[in-house]
Parts: C-alpha cells; structure tokens; sequence
C-alpha cells in the first residue's frame, strides 16, 4: 500500500513540477509581451484558439513526430548518463545518405520504404559508434566527440550535396537536393477530419519507437543494466555489468533512433534531401527529452508543445508581435523545467529519507527486543 | 568514482607520468617542429599562402574568439562547473557588442559584450551552484535560450536602423584600431613611414627566414588593439589561477570542494565568480566578432566557435598555453581552409602520419605502425593525383583536428578531479 502511495506521490510531484514550469514560463511571456505593448491576453487567447484549428493540428503532429524521435534518441542515452548531442549530425547525414540510395534503387514499395528506414538506422548509429568507440577505448568525453562529429558530418553532408556528386537542381527552384524519391518509396499521408493536409504516415513509426523504448528500458534486461549504469556505475560493475559495452550498445541504439528523425520529413513530404531540409531538429530533441523528464509520454506532451509554440508563431505576426518571442518562450521553458525538476527531486529525497527515518525508530525497539 | 573507463588514466598515473607539465615544453617543441615541416613544404610546394603574413593576420584574428572562449572554459571548470553554454553566452556577447557597439563605438561594444556574456554565466551559476541542475543540461539550455533571445532582441532593437534588420545589426559605429611595429613592420612614427623590413625579408622566399618573417609581420601588422588586449588576458589568467591564493582556492573548488570548504573557503562563491568570469570572456570573445572580425552582428555568426574553444581548452589540458596553442593551430586550419590553401596540407597530414607510424614501428606496435602508413600514403596520394580538397571538407579541419588529438592524447589528459560533479554544502560525506 505505500508503494501504491509513494507512486501516486511522485506522479503528483511531477505534474506539480510540470505545473510551476509551465507558470513560470507564462509570466516571462506575459513580461515580454507587456514589454513589447502588447495584450497578453487577447495574445494567448488568440493563439490557442488558432492552435486547434485542423490544418494547424496537422501540422503539430508533423513536426512534433521528428521532434519526438529525435528527443527518444536523446533520451536513450540521458537514461545511461551518455550525454548524446551528436543528433543532429546522425539524423542528417543517415536522412541524406538514405534519400540518395533510396532513389538510386528501386523495389516494390514497402521494401522500398523498409530499405530506406534500415539505411538511415545504419547510417545514424555509425555515426554514433564512432563516439561510442572513442568513449570507451580511449575515454573521450561524448559530449565533445559528438559536437565535433556534428561539424564533420554537416560538412560531409554539403561536400556530398553538390551537383557533380549526389544533388541534381530541384525543378523551378534554385534549390538543390537528392534526386526525388519514387512513389514506391512514399509513405502516405492520414486523413484528418476537416482539413486538406495529411498527417505523415512515420507518426506511426515515432509511436512504435515510443512504446519500444519504454519496454526496452522497463521491462528487459538491457534496460535495467542501462539505467543501474546512469544511476551508478560502481553498483553496476559490482553486479557484472560489462560499462563498455552498455556504452557502445545505448550509443547505437541512439543513434539508430537518431538516423529516424529525418525521414517523416523526407518520407511523408519533401522527398528530397535539399539545402532547405530541416536542421537543428538534434538540438530540439535535447530540449524536449529534457521537458519529457525521458519518459516517453512526457516527451510526446513536450514535443506537442514545442511543435505548437512553433506553430502559434504564425499568428504571432498578425496580432503585431514579433514571432521571436516563441523562442525565449522555448528557452525560459526548458531552464525553469530543469531547474523546478531538480528542486523537487531534491525535496523528495529529504522526504525519503525522512520517512525511512521515521519507520527504523518506529521499528528499534522491536529490533532490539529481537536480539536481546 | 572509478569505473572501468577510467582505468588507463590510473595506469599511466603510476607509471609516474605527470600528465599536467608535460603539455607545455611538448606543444612548444611540436610547434617548432610543425613550423620546420611547413616552411619546407612551403618552399618545395611554392604555395606561399602557407607562411605568408597575410595567413598569420587572419589565423590570428579567427584565433582569437577560439582562445577566448576557451579560457572561459578554462576559468570555469577550474572550479569545476562544466560550460558548454559557452556557445550561447557568446552569442549574447555578439549581440550586446553589437547593440553598444553600433550606437557609441567599438570599446562600448566591447563592455556590453563583456556584460552580455557575464549575465549569460550568472545564469548559468544560478542553475548549477545554487540549484544544483546537471551542467551540461544547463549549458544546452542556455544556449537555446541565448539564440532565442538575441532573434528576439535584434527585431527588437534593429529592425527599424538603417541597415540593421531582424538577423542583422547595423555597422559598429568606427573600426577598433590597430597597432603596427615601426621599423619592423612598416608602422608609423609621428609622421614618419618606418621602413617594411619583415615584408623584405618575407618576399625573398629563403626557406625557414621568410617564413619566421611571415610569422612575425602577422603578428605585428595592422593588430587591432582588442586582440593585444586578447593575447595578453592568456598570462594574465595564468597568473590569476596558478600564482595567487585566490586562483589557488579557486582551482581546489574544482579538484576537491570539500576539501576547500573545510578550509574555511565560500565553495559557492568562488564557483559563481569563475562562471561569471568565464561568461564575460565568452561574451569579450562574441564582441571581438563583432568589432573587429566583423563590423556587425549577424545571426549565428559564432558558427560553433564557443564549442571549439571548449575543445581547445580540452587539447591543452586545462591549461591556459596549450589552449593558446590549440586556438592558434585551429585558427590556423580555418584561414587555410579560408584562403584555399589547404592542398600542401595533405603533404604535413601524410608526414605526420608516417613519423607516428615509424614511432609505433620502435615501439613494436605492429598493427598500429601498419595502419598508419597505410593512411600516410593514402594522404600521399590524395596529394599527388588531386589539385585541391573541396572546401566543404576542409571547413571541418578543427573539429577532426579535435578528434584525432583527443583519441592520440586523451590519456595524457587531466581534468580538475571535480570538473562537472554536483556540489552542496554541507553534504559531503
């Protein structure tokens, strides 16, 4: 029974911590836009009305799916205390690599589309192996391993698309971008009610990954060992855990995920890797992992949000607030999140401790009665 | 804490290699030979971008926001806060410099950016001393918020100025200026035009002389005077951190806090002032971007330089000269990279290579002595059948730089003991 309370407990204290992020954040909102002569209320009004419309719902989900896997591959690692900032690299280099082998072949279409999905998989966690092997052959730090392997796979990324190598011109743009997928290698789009755009058919994929990773990490082997070593290495050596290898294999698992957050895109609406293919997605995923405290529901709420605040941007510009303020919303968010979620975490270890103190005096004398 | 990663660190520590001096007189030694090796391909190859001063003035200005940043790095986790939001509090730095700059000159430019940057790791002290956040997931957080915030600011601020606009400033109001030698370097006195002589000597092409010659007209032409005082902040830290007791007390909150705290020292305090201090040197290094590489803000003009200070202060082992050093060798790479002379690079790549290769031979590592000339005469001849490297590879020369000197030299390799742990008063145990 006090198992069942302490749970109940710590899901409060999370949605409590959630609670005082989100009303920290509306005042620095309210601030800024008080600042910046505007209404807050007939803003927030405004944008959450235009938020529910259907089209722009679809477009949430749109964005919010990359967002989502990308901050799944973050949080992978997070679990094992792998700080994996190296997303954005994989994801762009596997969603490139993938969109070009991918019109060079052709195959009936859900191999098609199954080939493209295990190339970018295999490209994203190469990459991520290659921190991987650094960390644990010769102990550099993956922090600055993946920032690098970001620049060098961002430039191997612009060498490659380049017209004498893989890239062709994009018809009636100055874009240039991976030939165009073929229709077998298309995923189609869900219909929403009430509007004409289409939610990418990879939202499917992302929830997969999701309840994947939340069986992998609760309920196998694997996950157990990953999160002893994130909590504890000594502890998890003591129990004969091989660290270099739960290092490698998290990293690829990682990175594997990350070599997904590009192909909603590619797969469901652009089909070519071009100039203008979305960026920095590696970064959000940091952010969000962060909101979602690594839990796979609390990452998909946080995705939500970030993909609507980008949404809500637009409307931002007709009520005459400059959109930017989206982005220090962003910013204040994630800051007071982390550091909100810290307190409580450190108010709920004094309260353990508390009440274990409590139950061994309660039980002293009865122990004592035991050995005399 | 020791898990099985950290095993060979401990091996080399009994050995009796103290890994903290060696990268001083190493790196010294390193540059002497790596000059030797350029002049001669420079002479051999006839590509005199290679020495040339033209190179050295612009290596050194890109140097200078690389070496910046990372002895903002430095200060910090000499006391043991990670800052990876270094990044972000440049990018804040760039655009209070900016801000000042464009309304009252170029050293206003510089206290705000100085300003800008403190505030950014006064936040960044708030979240991981006095909260107790993890560092890195505060360091991305500034950065995030950084980038917000500047786009924000500069719509509000610029937009509206002539030629400033939502992702760009207006121009700095005056040029900073510069210094030149006399005599040595052409510089001016009274009214006087002192002879060129560096630039004779430079222009007779004698291998080793006109490339010494090259070095120093870089380093002594047309020196704005934000980059002396630049140079300068490096001995100037040095001194601050190894020679006084504050930098004493300072650098045990990042070996051993409790150790300091029971020595009666304000734990909390001196990691707030070495966070702050490493802000406004981030922001001084985002100023000098705008003031003197540039003449305005742009939006994402740090490009990730906040990030490669932080790795050159990882090459240099925490210590303030091998961070210079690996701001200069990556400010180096990224002019070549700039003026497209990166071709008789191959040719150093591929020598270096076969030097480590003969090197593993003598030590009987035969696998490794195998690998490595394999590579030096793949780079060999890439060298011989191409005519140039594309330019979107060579821009990631620091970055792979990065790579290959923490993978060769990681083990020699010291952080603070206590770099990135978590501290509470009164909770050690």
């Amino acid at each position: 029974m006090t198992a069942r309370r302490e749970s109940l407990r710590r899901i409060a204290l999370t949605m409590g911590a959630a609670g005082i992020a989100l009303v920290v954040s509306l005042l620095v909102s309210t601030v800024v836009l008080l600042l910046s002569d505007a209404d807050p209320v007939e803003v927030f009004t405004e944008v959450v009305e235009y938020g529910q419309k259907p089209a722009q719902l679809v477009n949430m989900l749109n964005k919010g799916t990359g967002y989502y896997l990308s901050a799944i591959a973050v949080a992978i690692g997070f679990r094992m205390a792998l700080f994996n900032i190296g997303v954005d690299g994989q994801y762009r280099l596997a969603a490139m690599l993938a969109a070009a082998l991918g019109a060079a072949v052709s195959l009936p279409a859900p191999l098609h589309v199954l080939m493209i999905v295990v190339v970018a998989m295999a490209v994203g966690a190469l990459w991520a192996g290659i921190a991987a092997l650094l960390k644990v052959t010769r102990g550099v730090s993956e922090v600055i391993s993946t920032i690098m392997l970001n620049a060098i796979a961002g430039s191997i990324v612009a060498y490659l698309l380049h017209p004498d190598r893989l890239a062709v011109s994009v018809a009636g743009s100055n874009n240039i971008g991976t030939e165009p997928l073929p229709a077998s290698a298309r995923v189609p789009g869900l219909r929403l009610a009430g509007t004409e755009s289409r939610v990418f058919g990879m939202v499917i994929v992302a929830m997969l990954v999701g309840v994947g990773y939340w069986v992998l990490l609760n309920r196998t082997r694997f996950g157990f060992d990953l999160r002893a070593t994130g909590q504890s290495p000594t502890a998890a050596i003591a129990s004969g855990v091989d660290v270099r290898r739960m290092v490698v294999t998290t990293m690829l698992l990682s990175g594997a995920v990350a070599g997904l957050v590009g192909l909603p895109q590619l797969l469901g609406a652009s089909y070519t890797y071009g100039l203008d293919f979305p960026a920095g997605i590696g970064f959000t995923g940091i952010a969000i992992a962060l909101l979602g405290r690594n839990h796979p529901v609390g990452i998909a709420l946080g995705a939500l949000l970030w993909a609507f605040l980008e949404e809500a941007s637009q409307i931002l510009d007709l009520l005459e607030v400059s959109p930017e303020i989206v982005r220090i919303i962003q910013g204040t968010v994630v800051l007071s999140v982390v550091v909100v979620y810290e307190l409580v975490r450190r108010y709920t270890i004094s309260q353990q401790q508390r009440s274990v103190g409590e139950q061994l005096a309660a039980e002293e004398p009865a122990v004592e009665g035991a050995r005399a | 804490m020791t898990t099985s990663l950290e095993k060979p660190v401990a091996t080399r520590l009994r050995r009796g290699v103290t890994p903290g001096r060696l990268s001083g007189r190493a790196l010294l030694a390193a540059g002497v030979v790596a000059f030797g090796v350029l002049s001669i391909v420079r002479w051999t190859t006839g590509e005199n971008q290679l020495t040339s001063s033209g190179t050295m003035t612009g290596a050194l200005s890109l140097a200078v926001p690389i070496g910046l940043a990372g002895l903002g790095g430095l200060w910090s986790e000499r006391a043991g806060v990670v800052n990876i939001g270094l990044e972000g509090m440049m990018i804040l730095g760039t655009w209070a410099g900016a801000w000042a700059g464009f309304q009252w000159g170029p050293w206003w430019g510089v206290l705000a950016g100085l300003v800008g940057g403190a505030l950014g790791g006064l936040l960044h002290a708030v979240a991981t001393v006095t909260f107790g956040v993890d560092h890195i997931v505060s360091g991305v957080a500034i950065t995030i918020l950084a980038g917000g915030l500047a786009r924000y600011l500069s719509v509000v601020a610029f937009v509206g100025e002539p030629g400033g606009g939502p992702t760009n400033s207006p121009p700095v109001r005056r040029a900073m200026g510069t210094v030149t030698v006399p005599v040595l370097s052409g510089g001016q006195v009274g009214g006087w035009d002192s002879p060129d002589l560096l630039r004779t000597v430079e222009r007779t092409g004698v291998p080793v002389v006109a490339d010494l010659a090259g070095v120093l007209r870089g380093l002594t032409h047309h020196v704005s005077h934000l980059t002396v005082l630049a140079i300068l902040l490096v001995p100037l830290t040095w001194f601050v951190l190894w020679r006084t007791a504050f930098g004493l007390r300072l650098r045990s909150c990042g070996e051993n806090p409790t150790a300091a705290e029971s020595l009666g020292i304000n734990v909390y305090r001196m990691k707030y002032v070495a966070v702050v201090v490493s802000g406004a040197l981030a922001g001084l290094a985002g100023a000098f971007l705008v003031t003197v590489a540039s003449s305005n803000y742009q939006e994402g003009q740090t490009a990730g330089r906040g990030f490669i200070g932080l790795a050159a202060m990882i090459f240099g082992n925490w210590r303030p000269t091998g961070l210079a050093g690996g701001a200069a060798l990556f400010g180096y790479a990224d002019k070549l990279q700039l003026s497209d002379a990166v071709h008789p690079l191959l040719v150093i790549v591929a020598l270096v290579l076969a030097a480590l290769a003969v090197r593993n031979i003598l030590r009987r590592r035969y696998v490794a002595a195998a690998a490595g000339a394999v590579l030096a005469v793949a780079f060999a001849t890439w060298f011989f059948v191409t005519d140039d490297v594309p330019s979107q590879l060579v821009s990631s020369t620091p970055h792979l730089v990065t790579l290959l000197v923490l993978f060769f030299a990681s083990q020699r390799l010291r952080m603070p003991a206590a770099d990135g742990q978590p501290y509470r008063r009164g909770q050690s145990g």
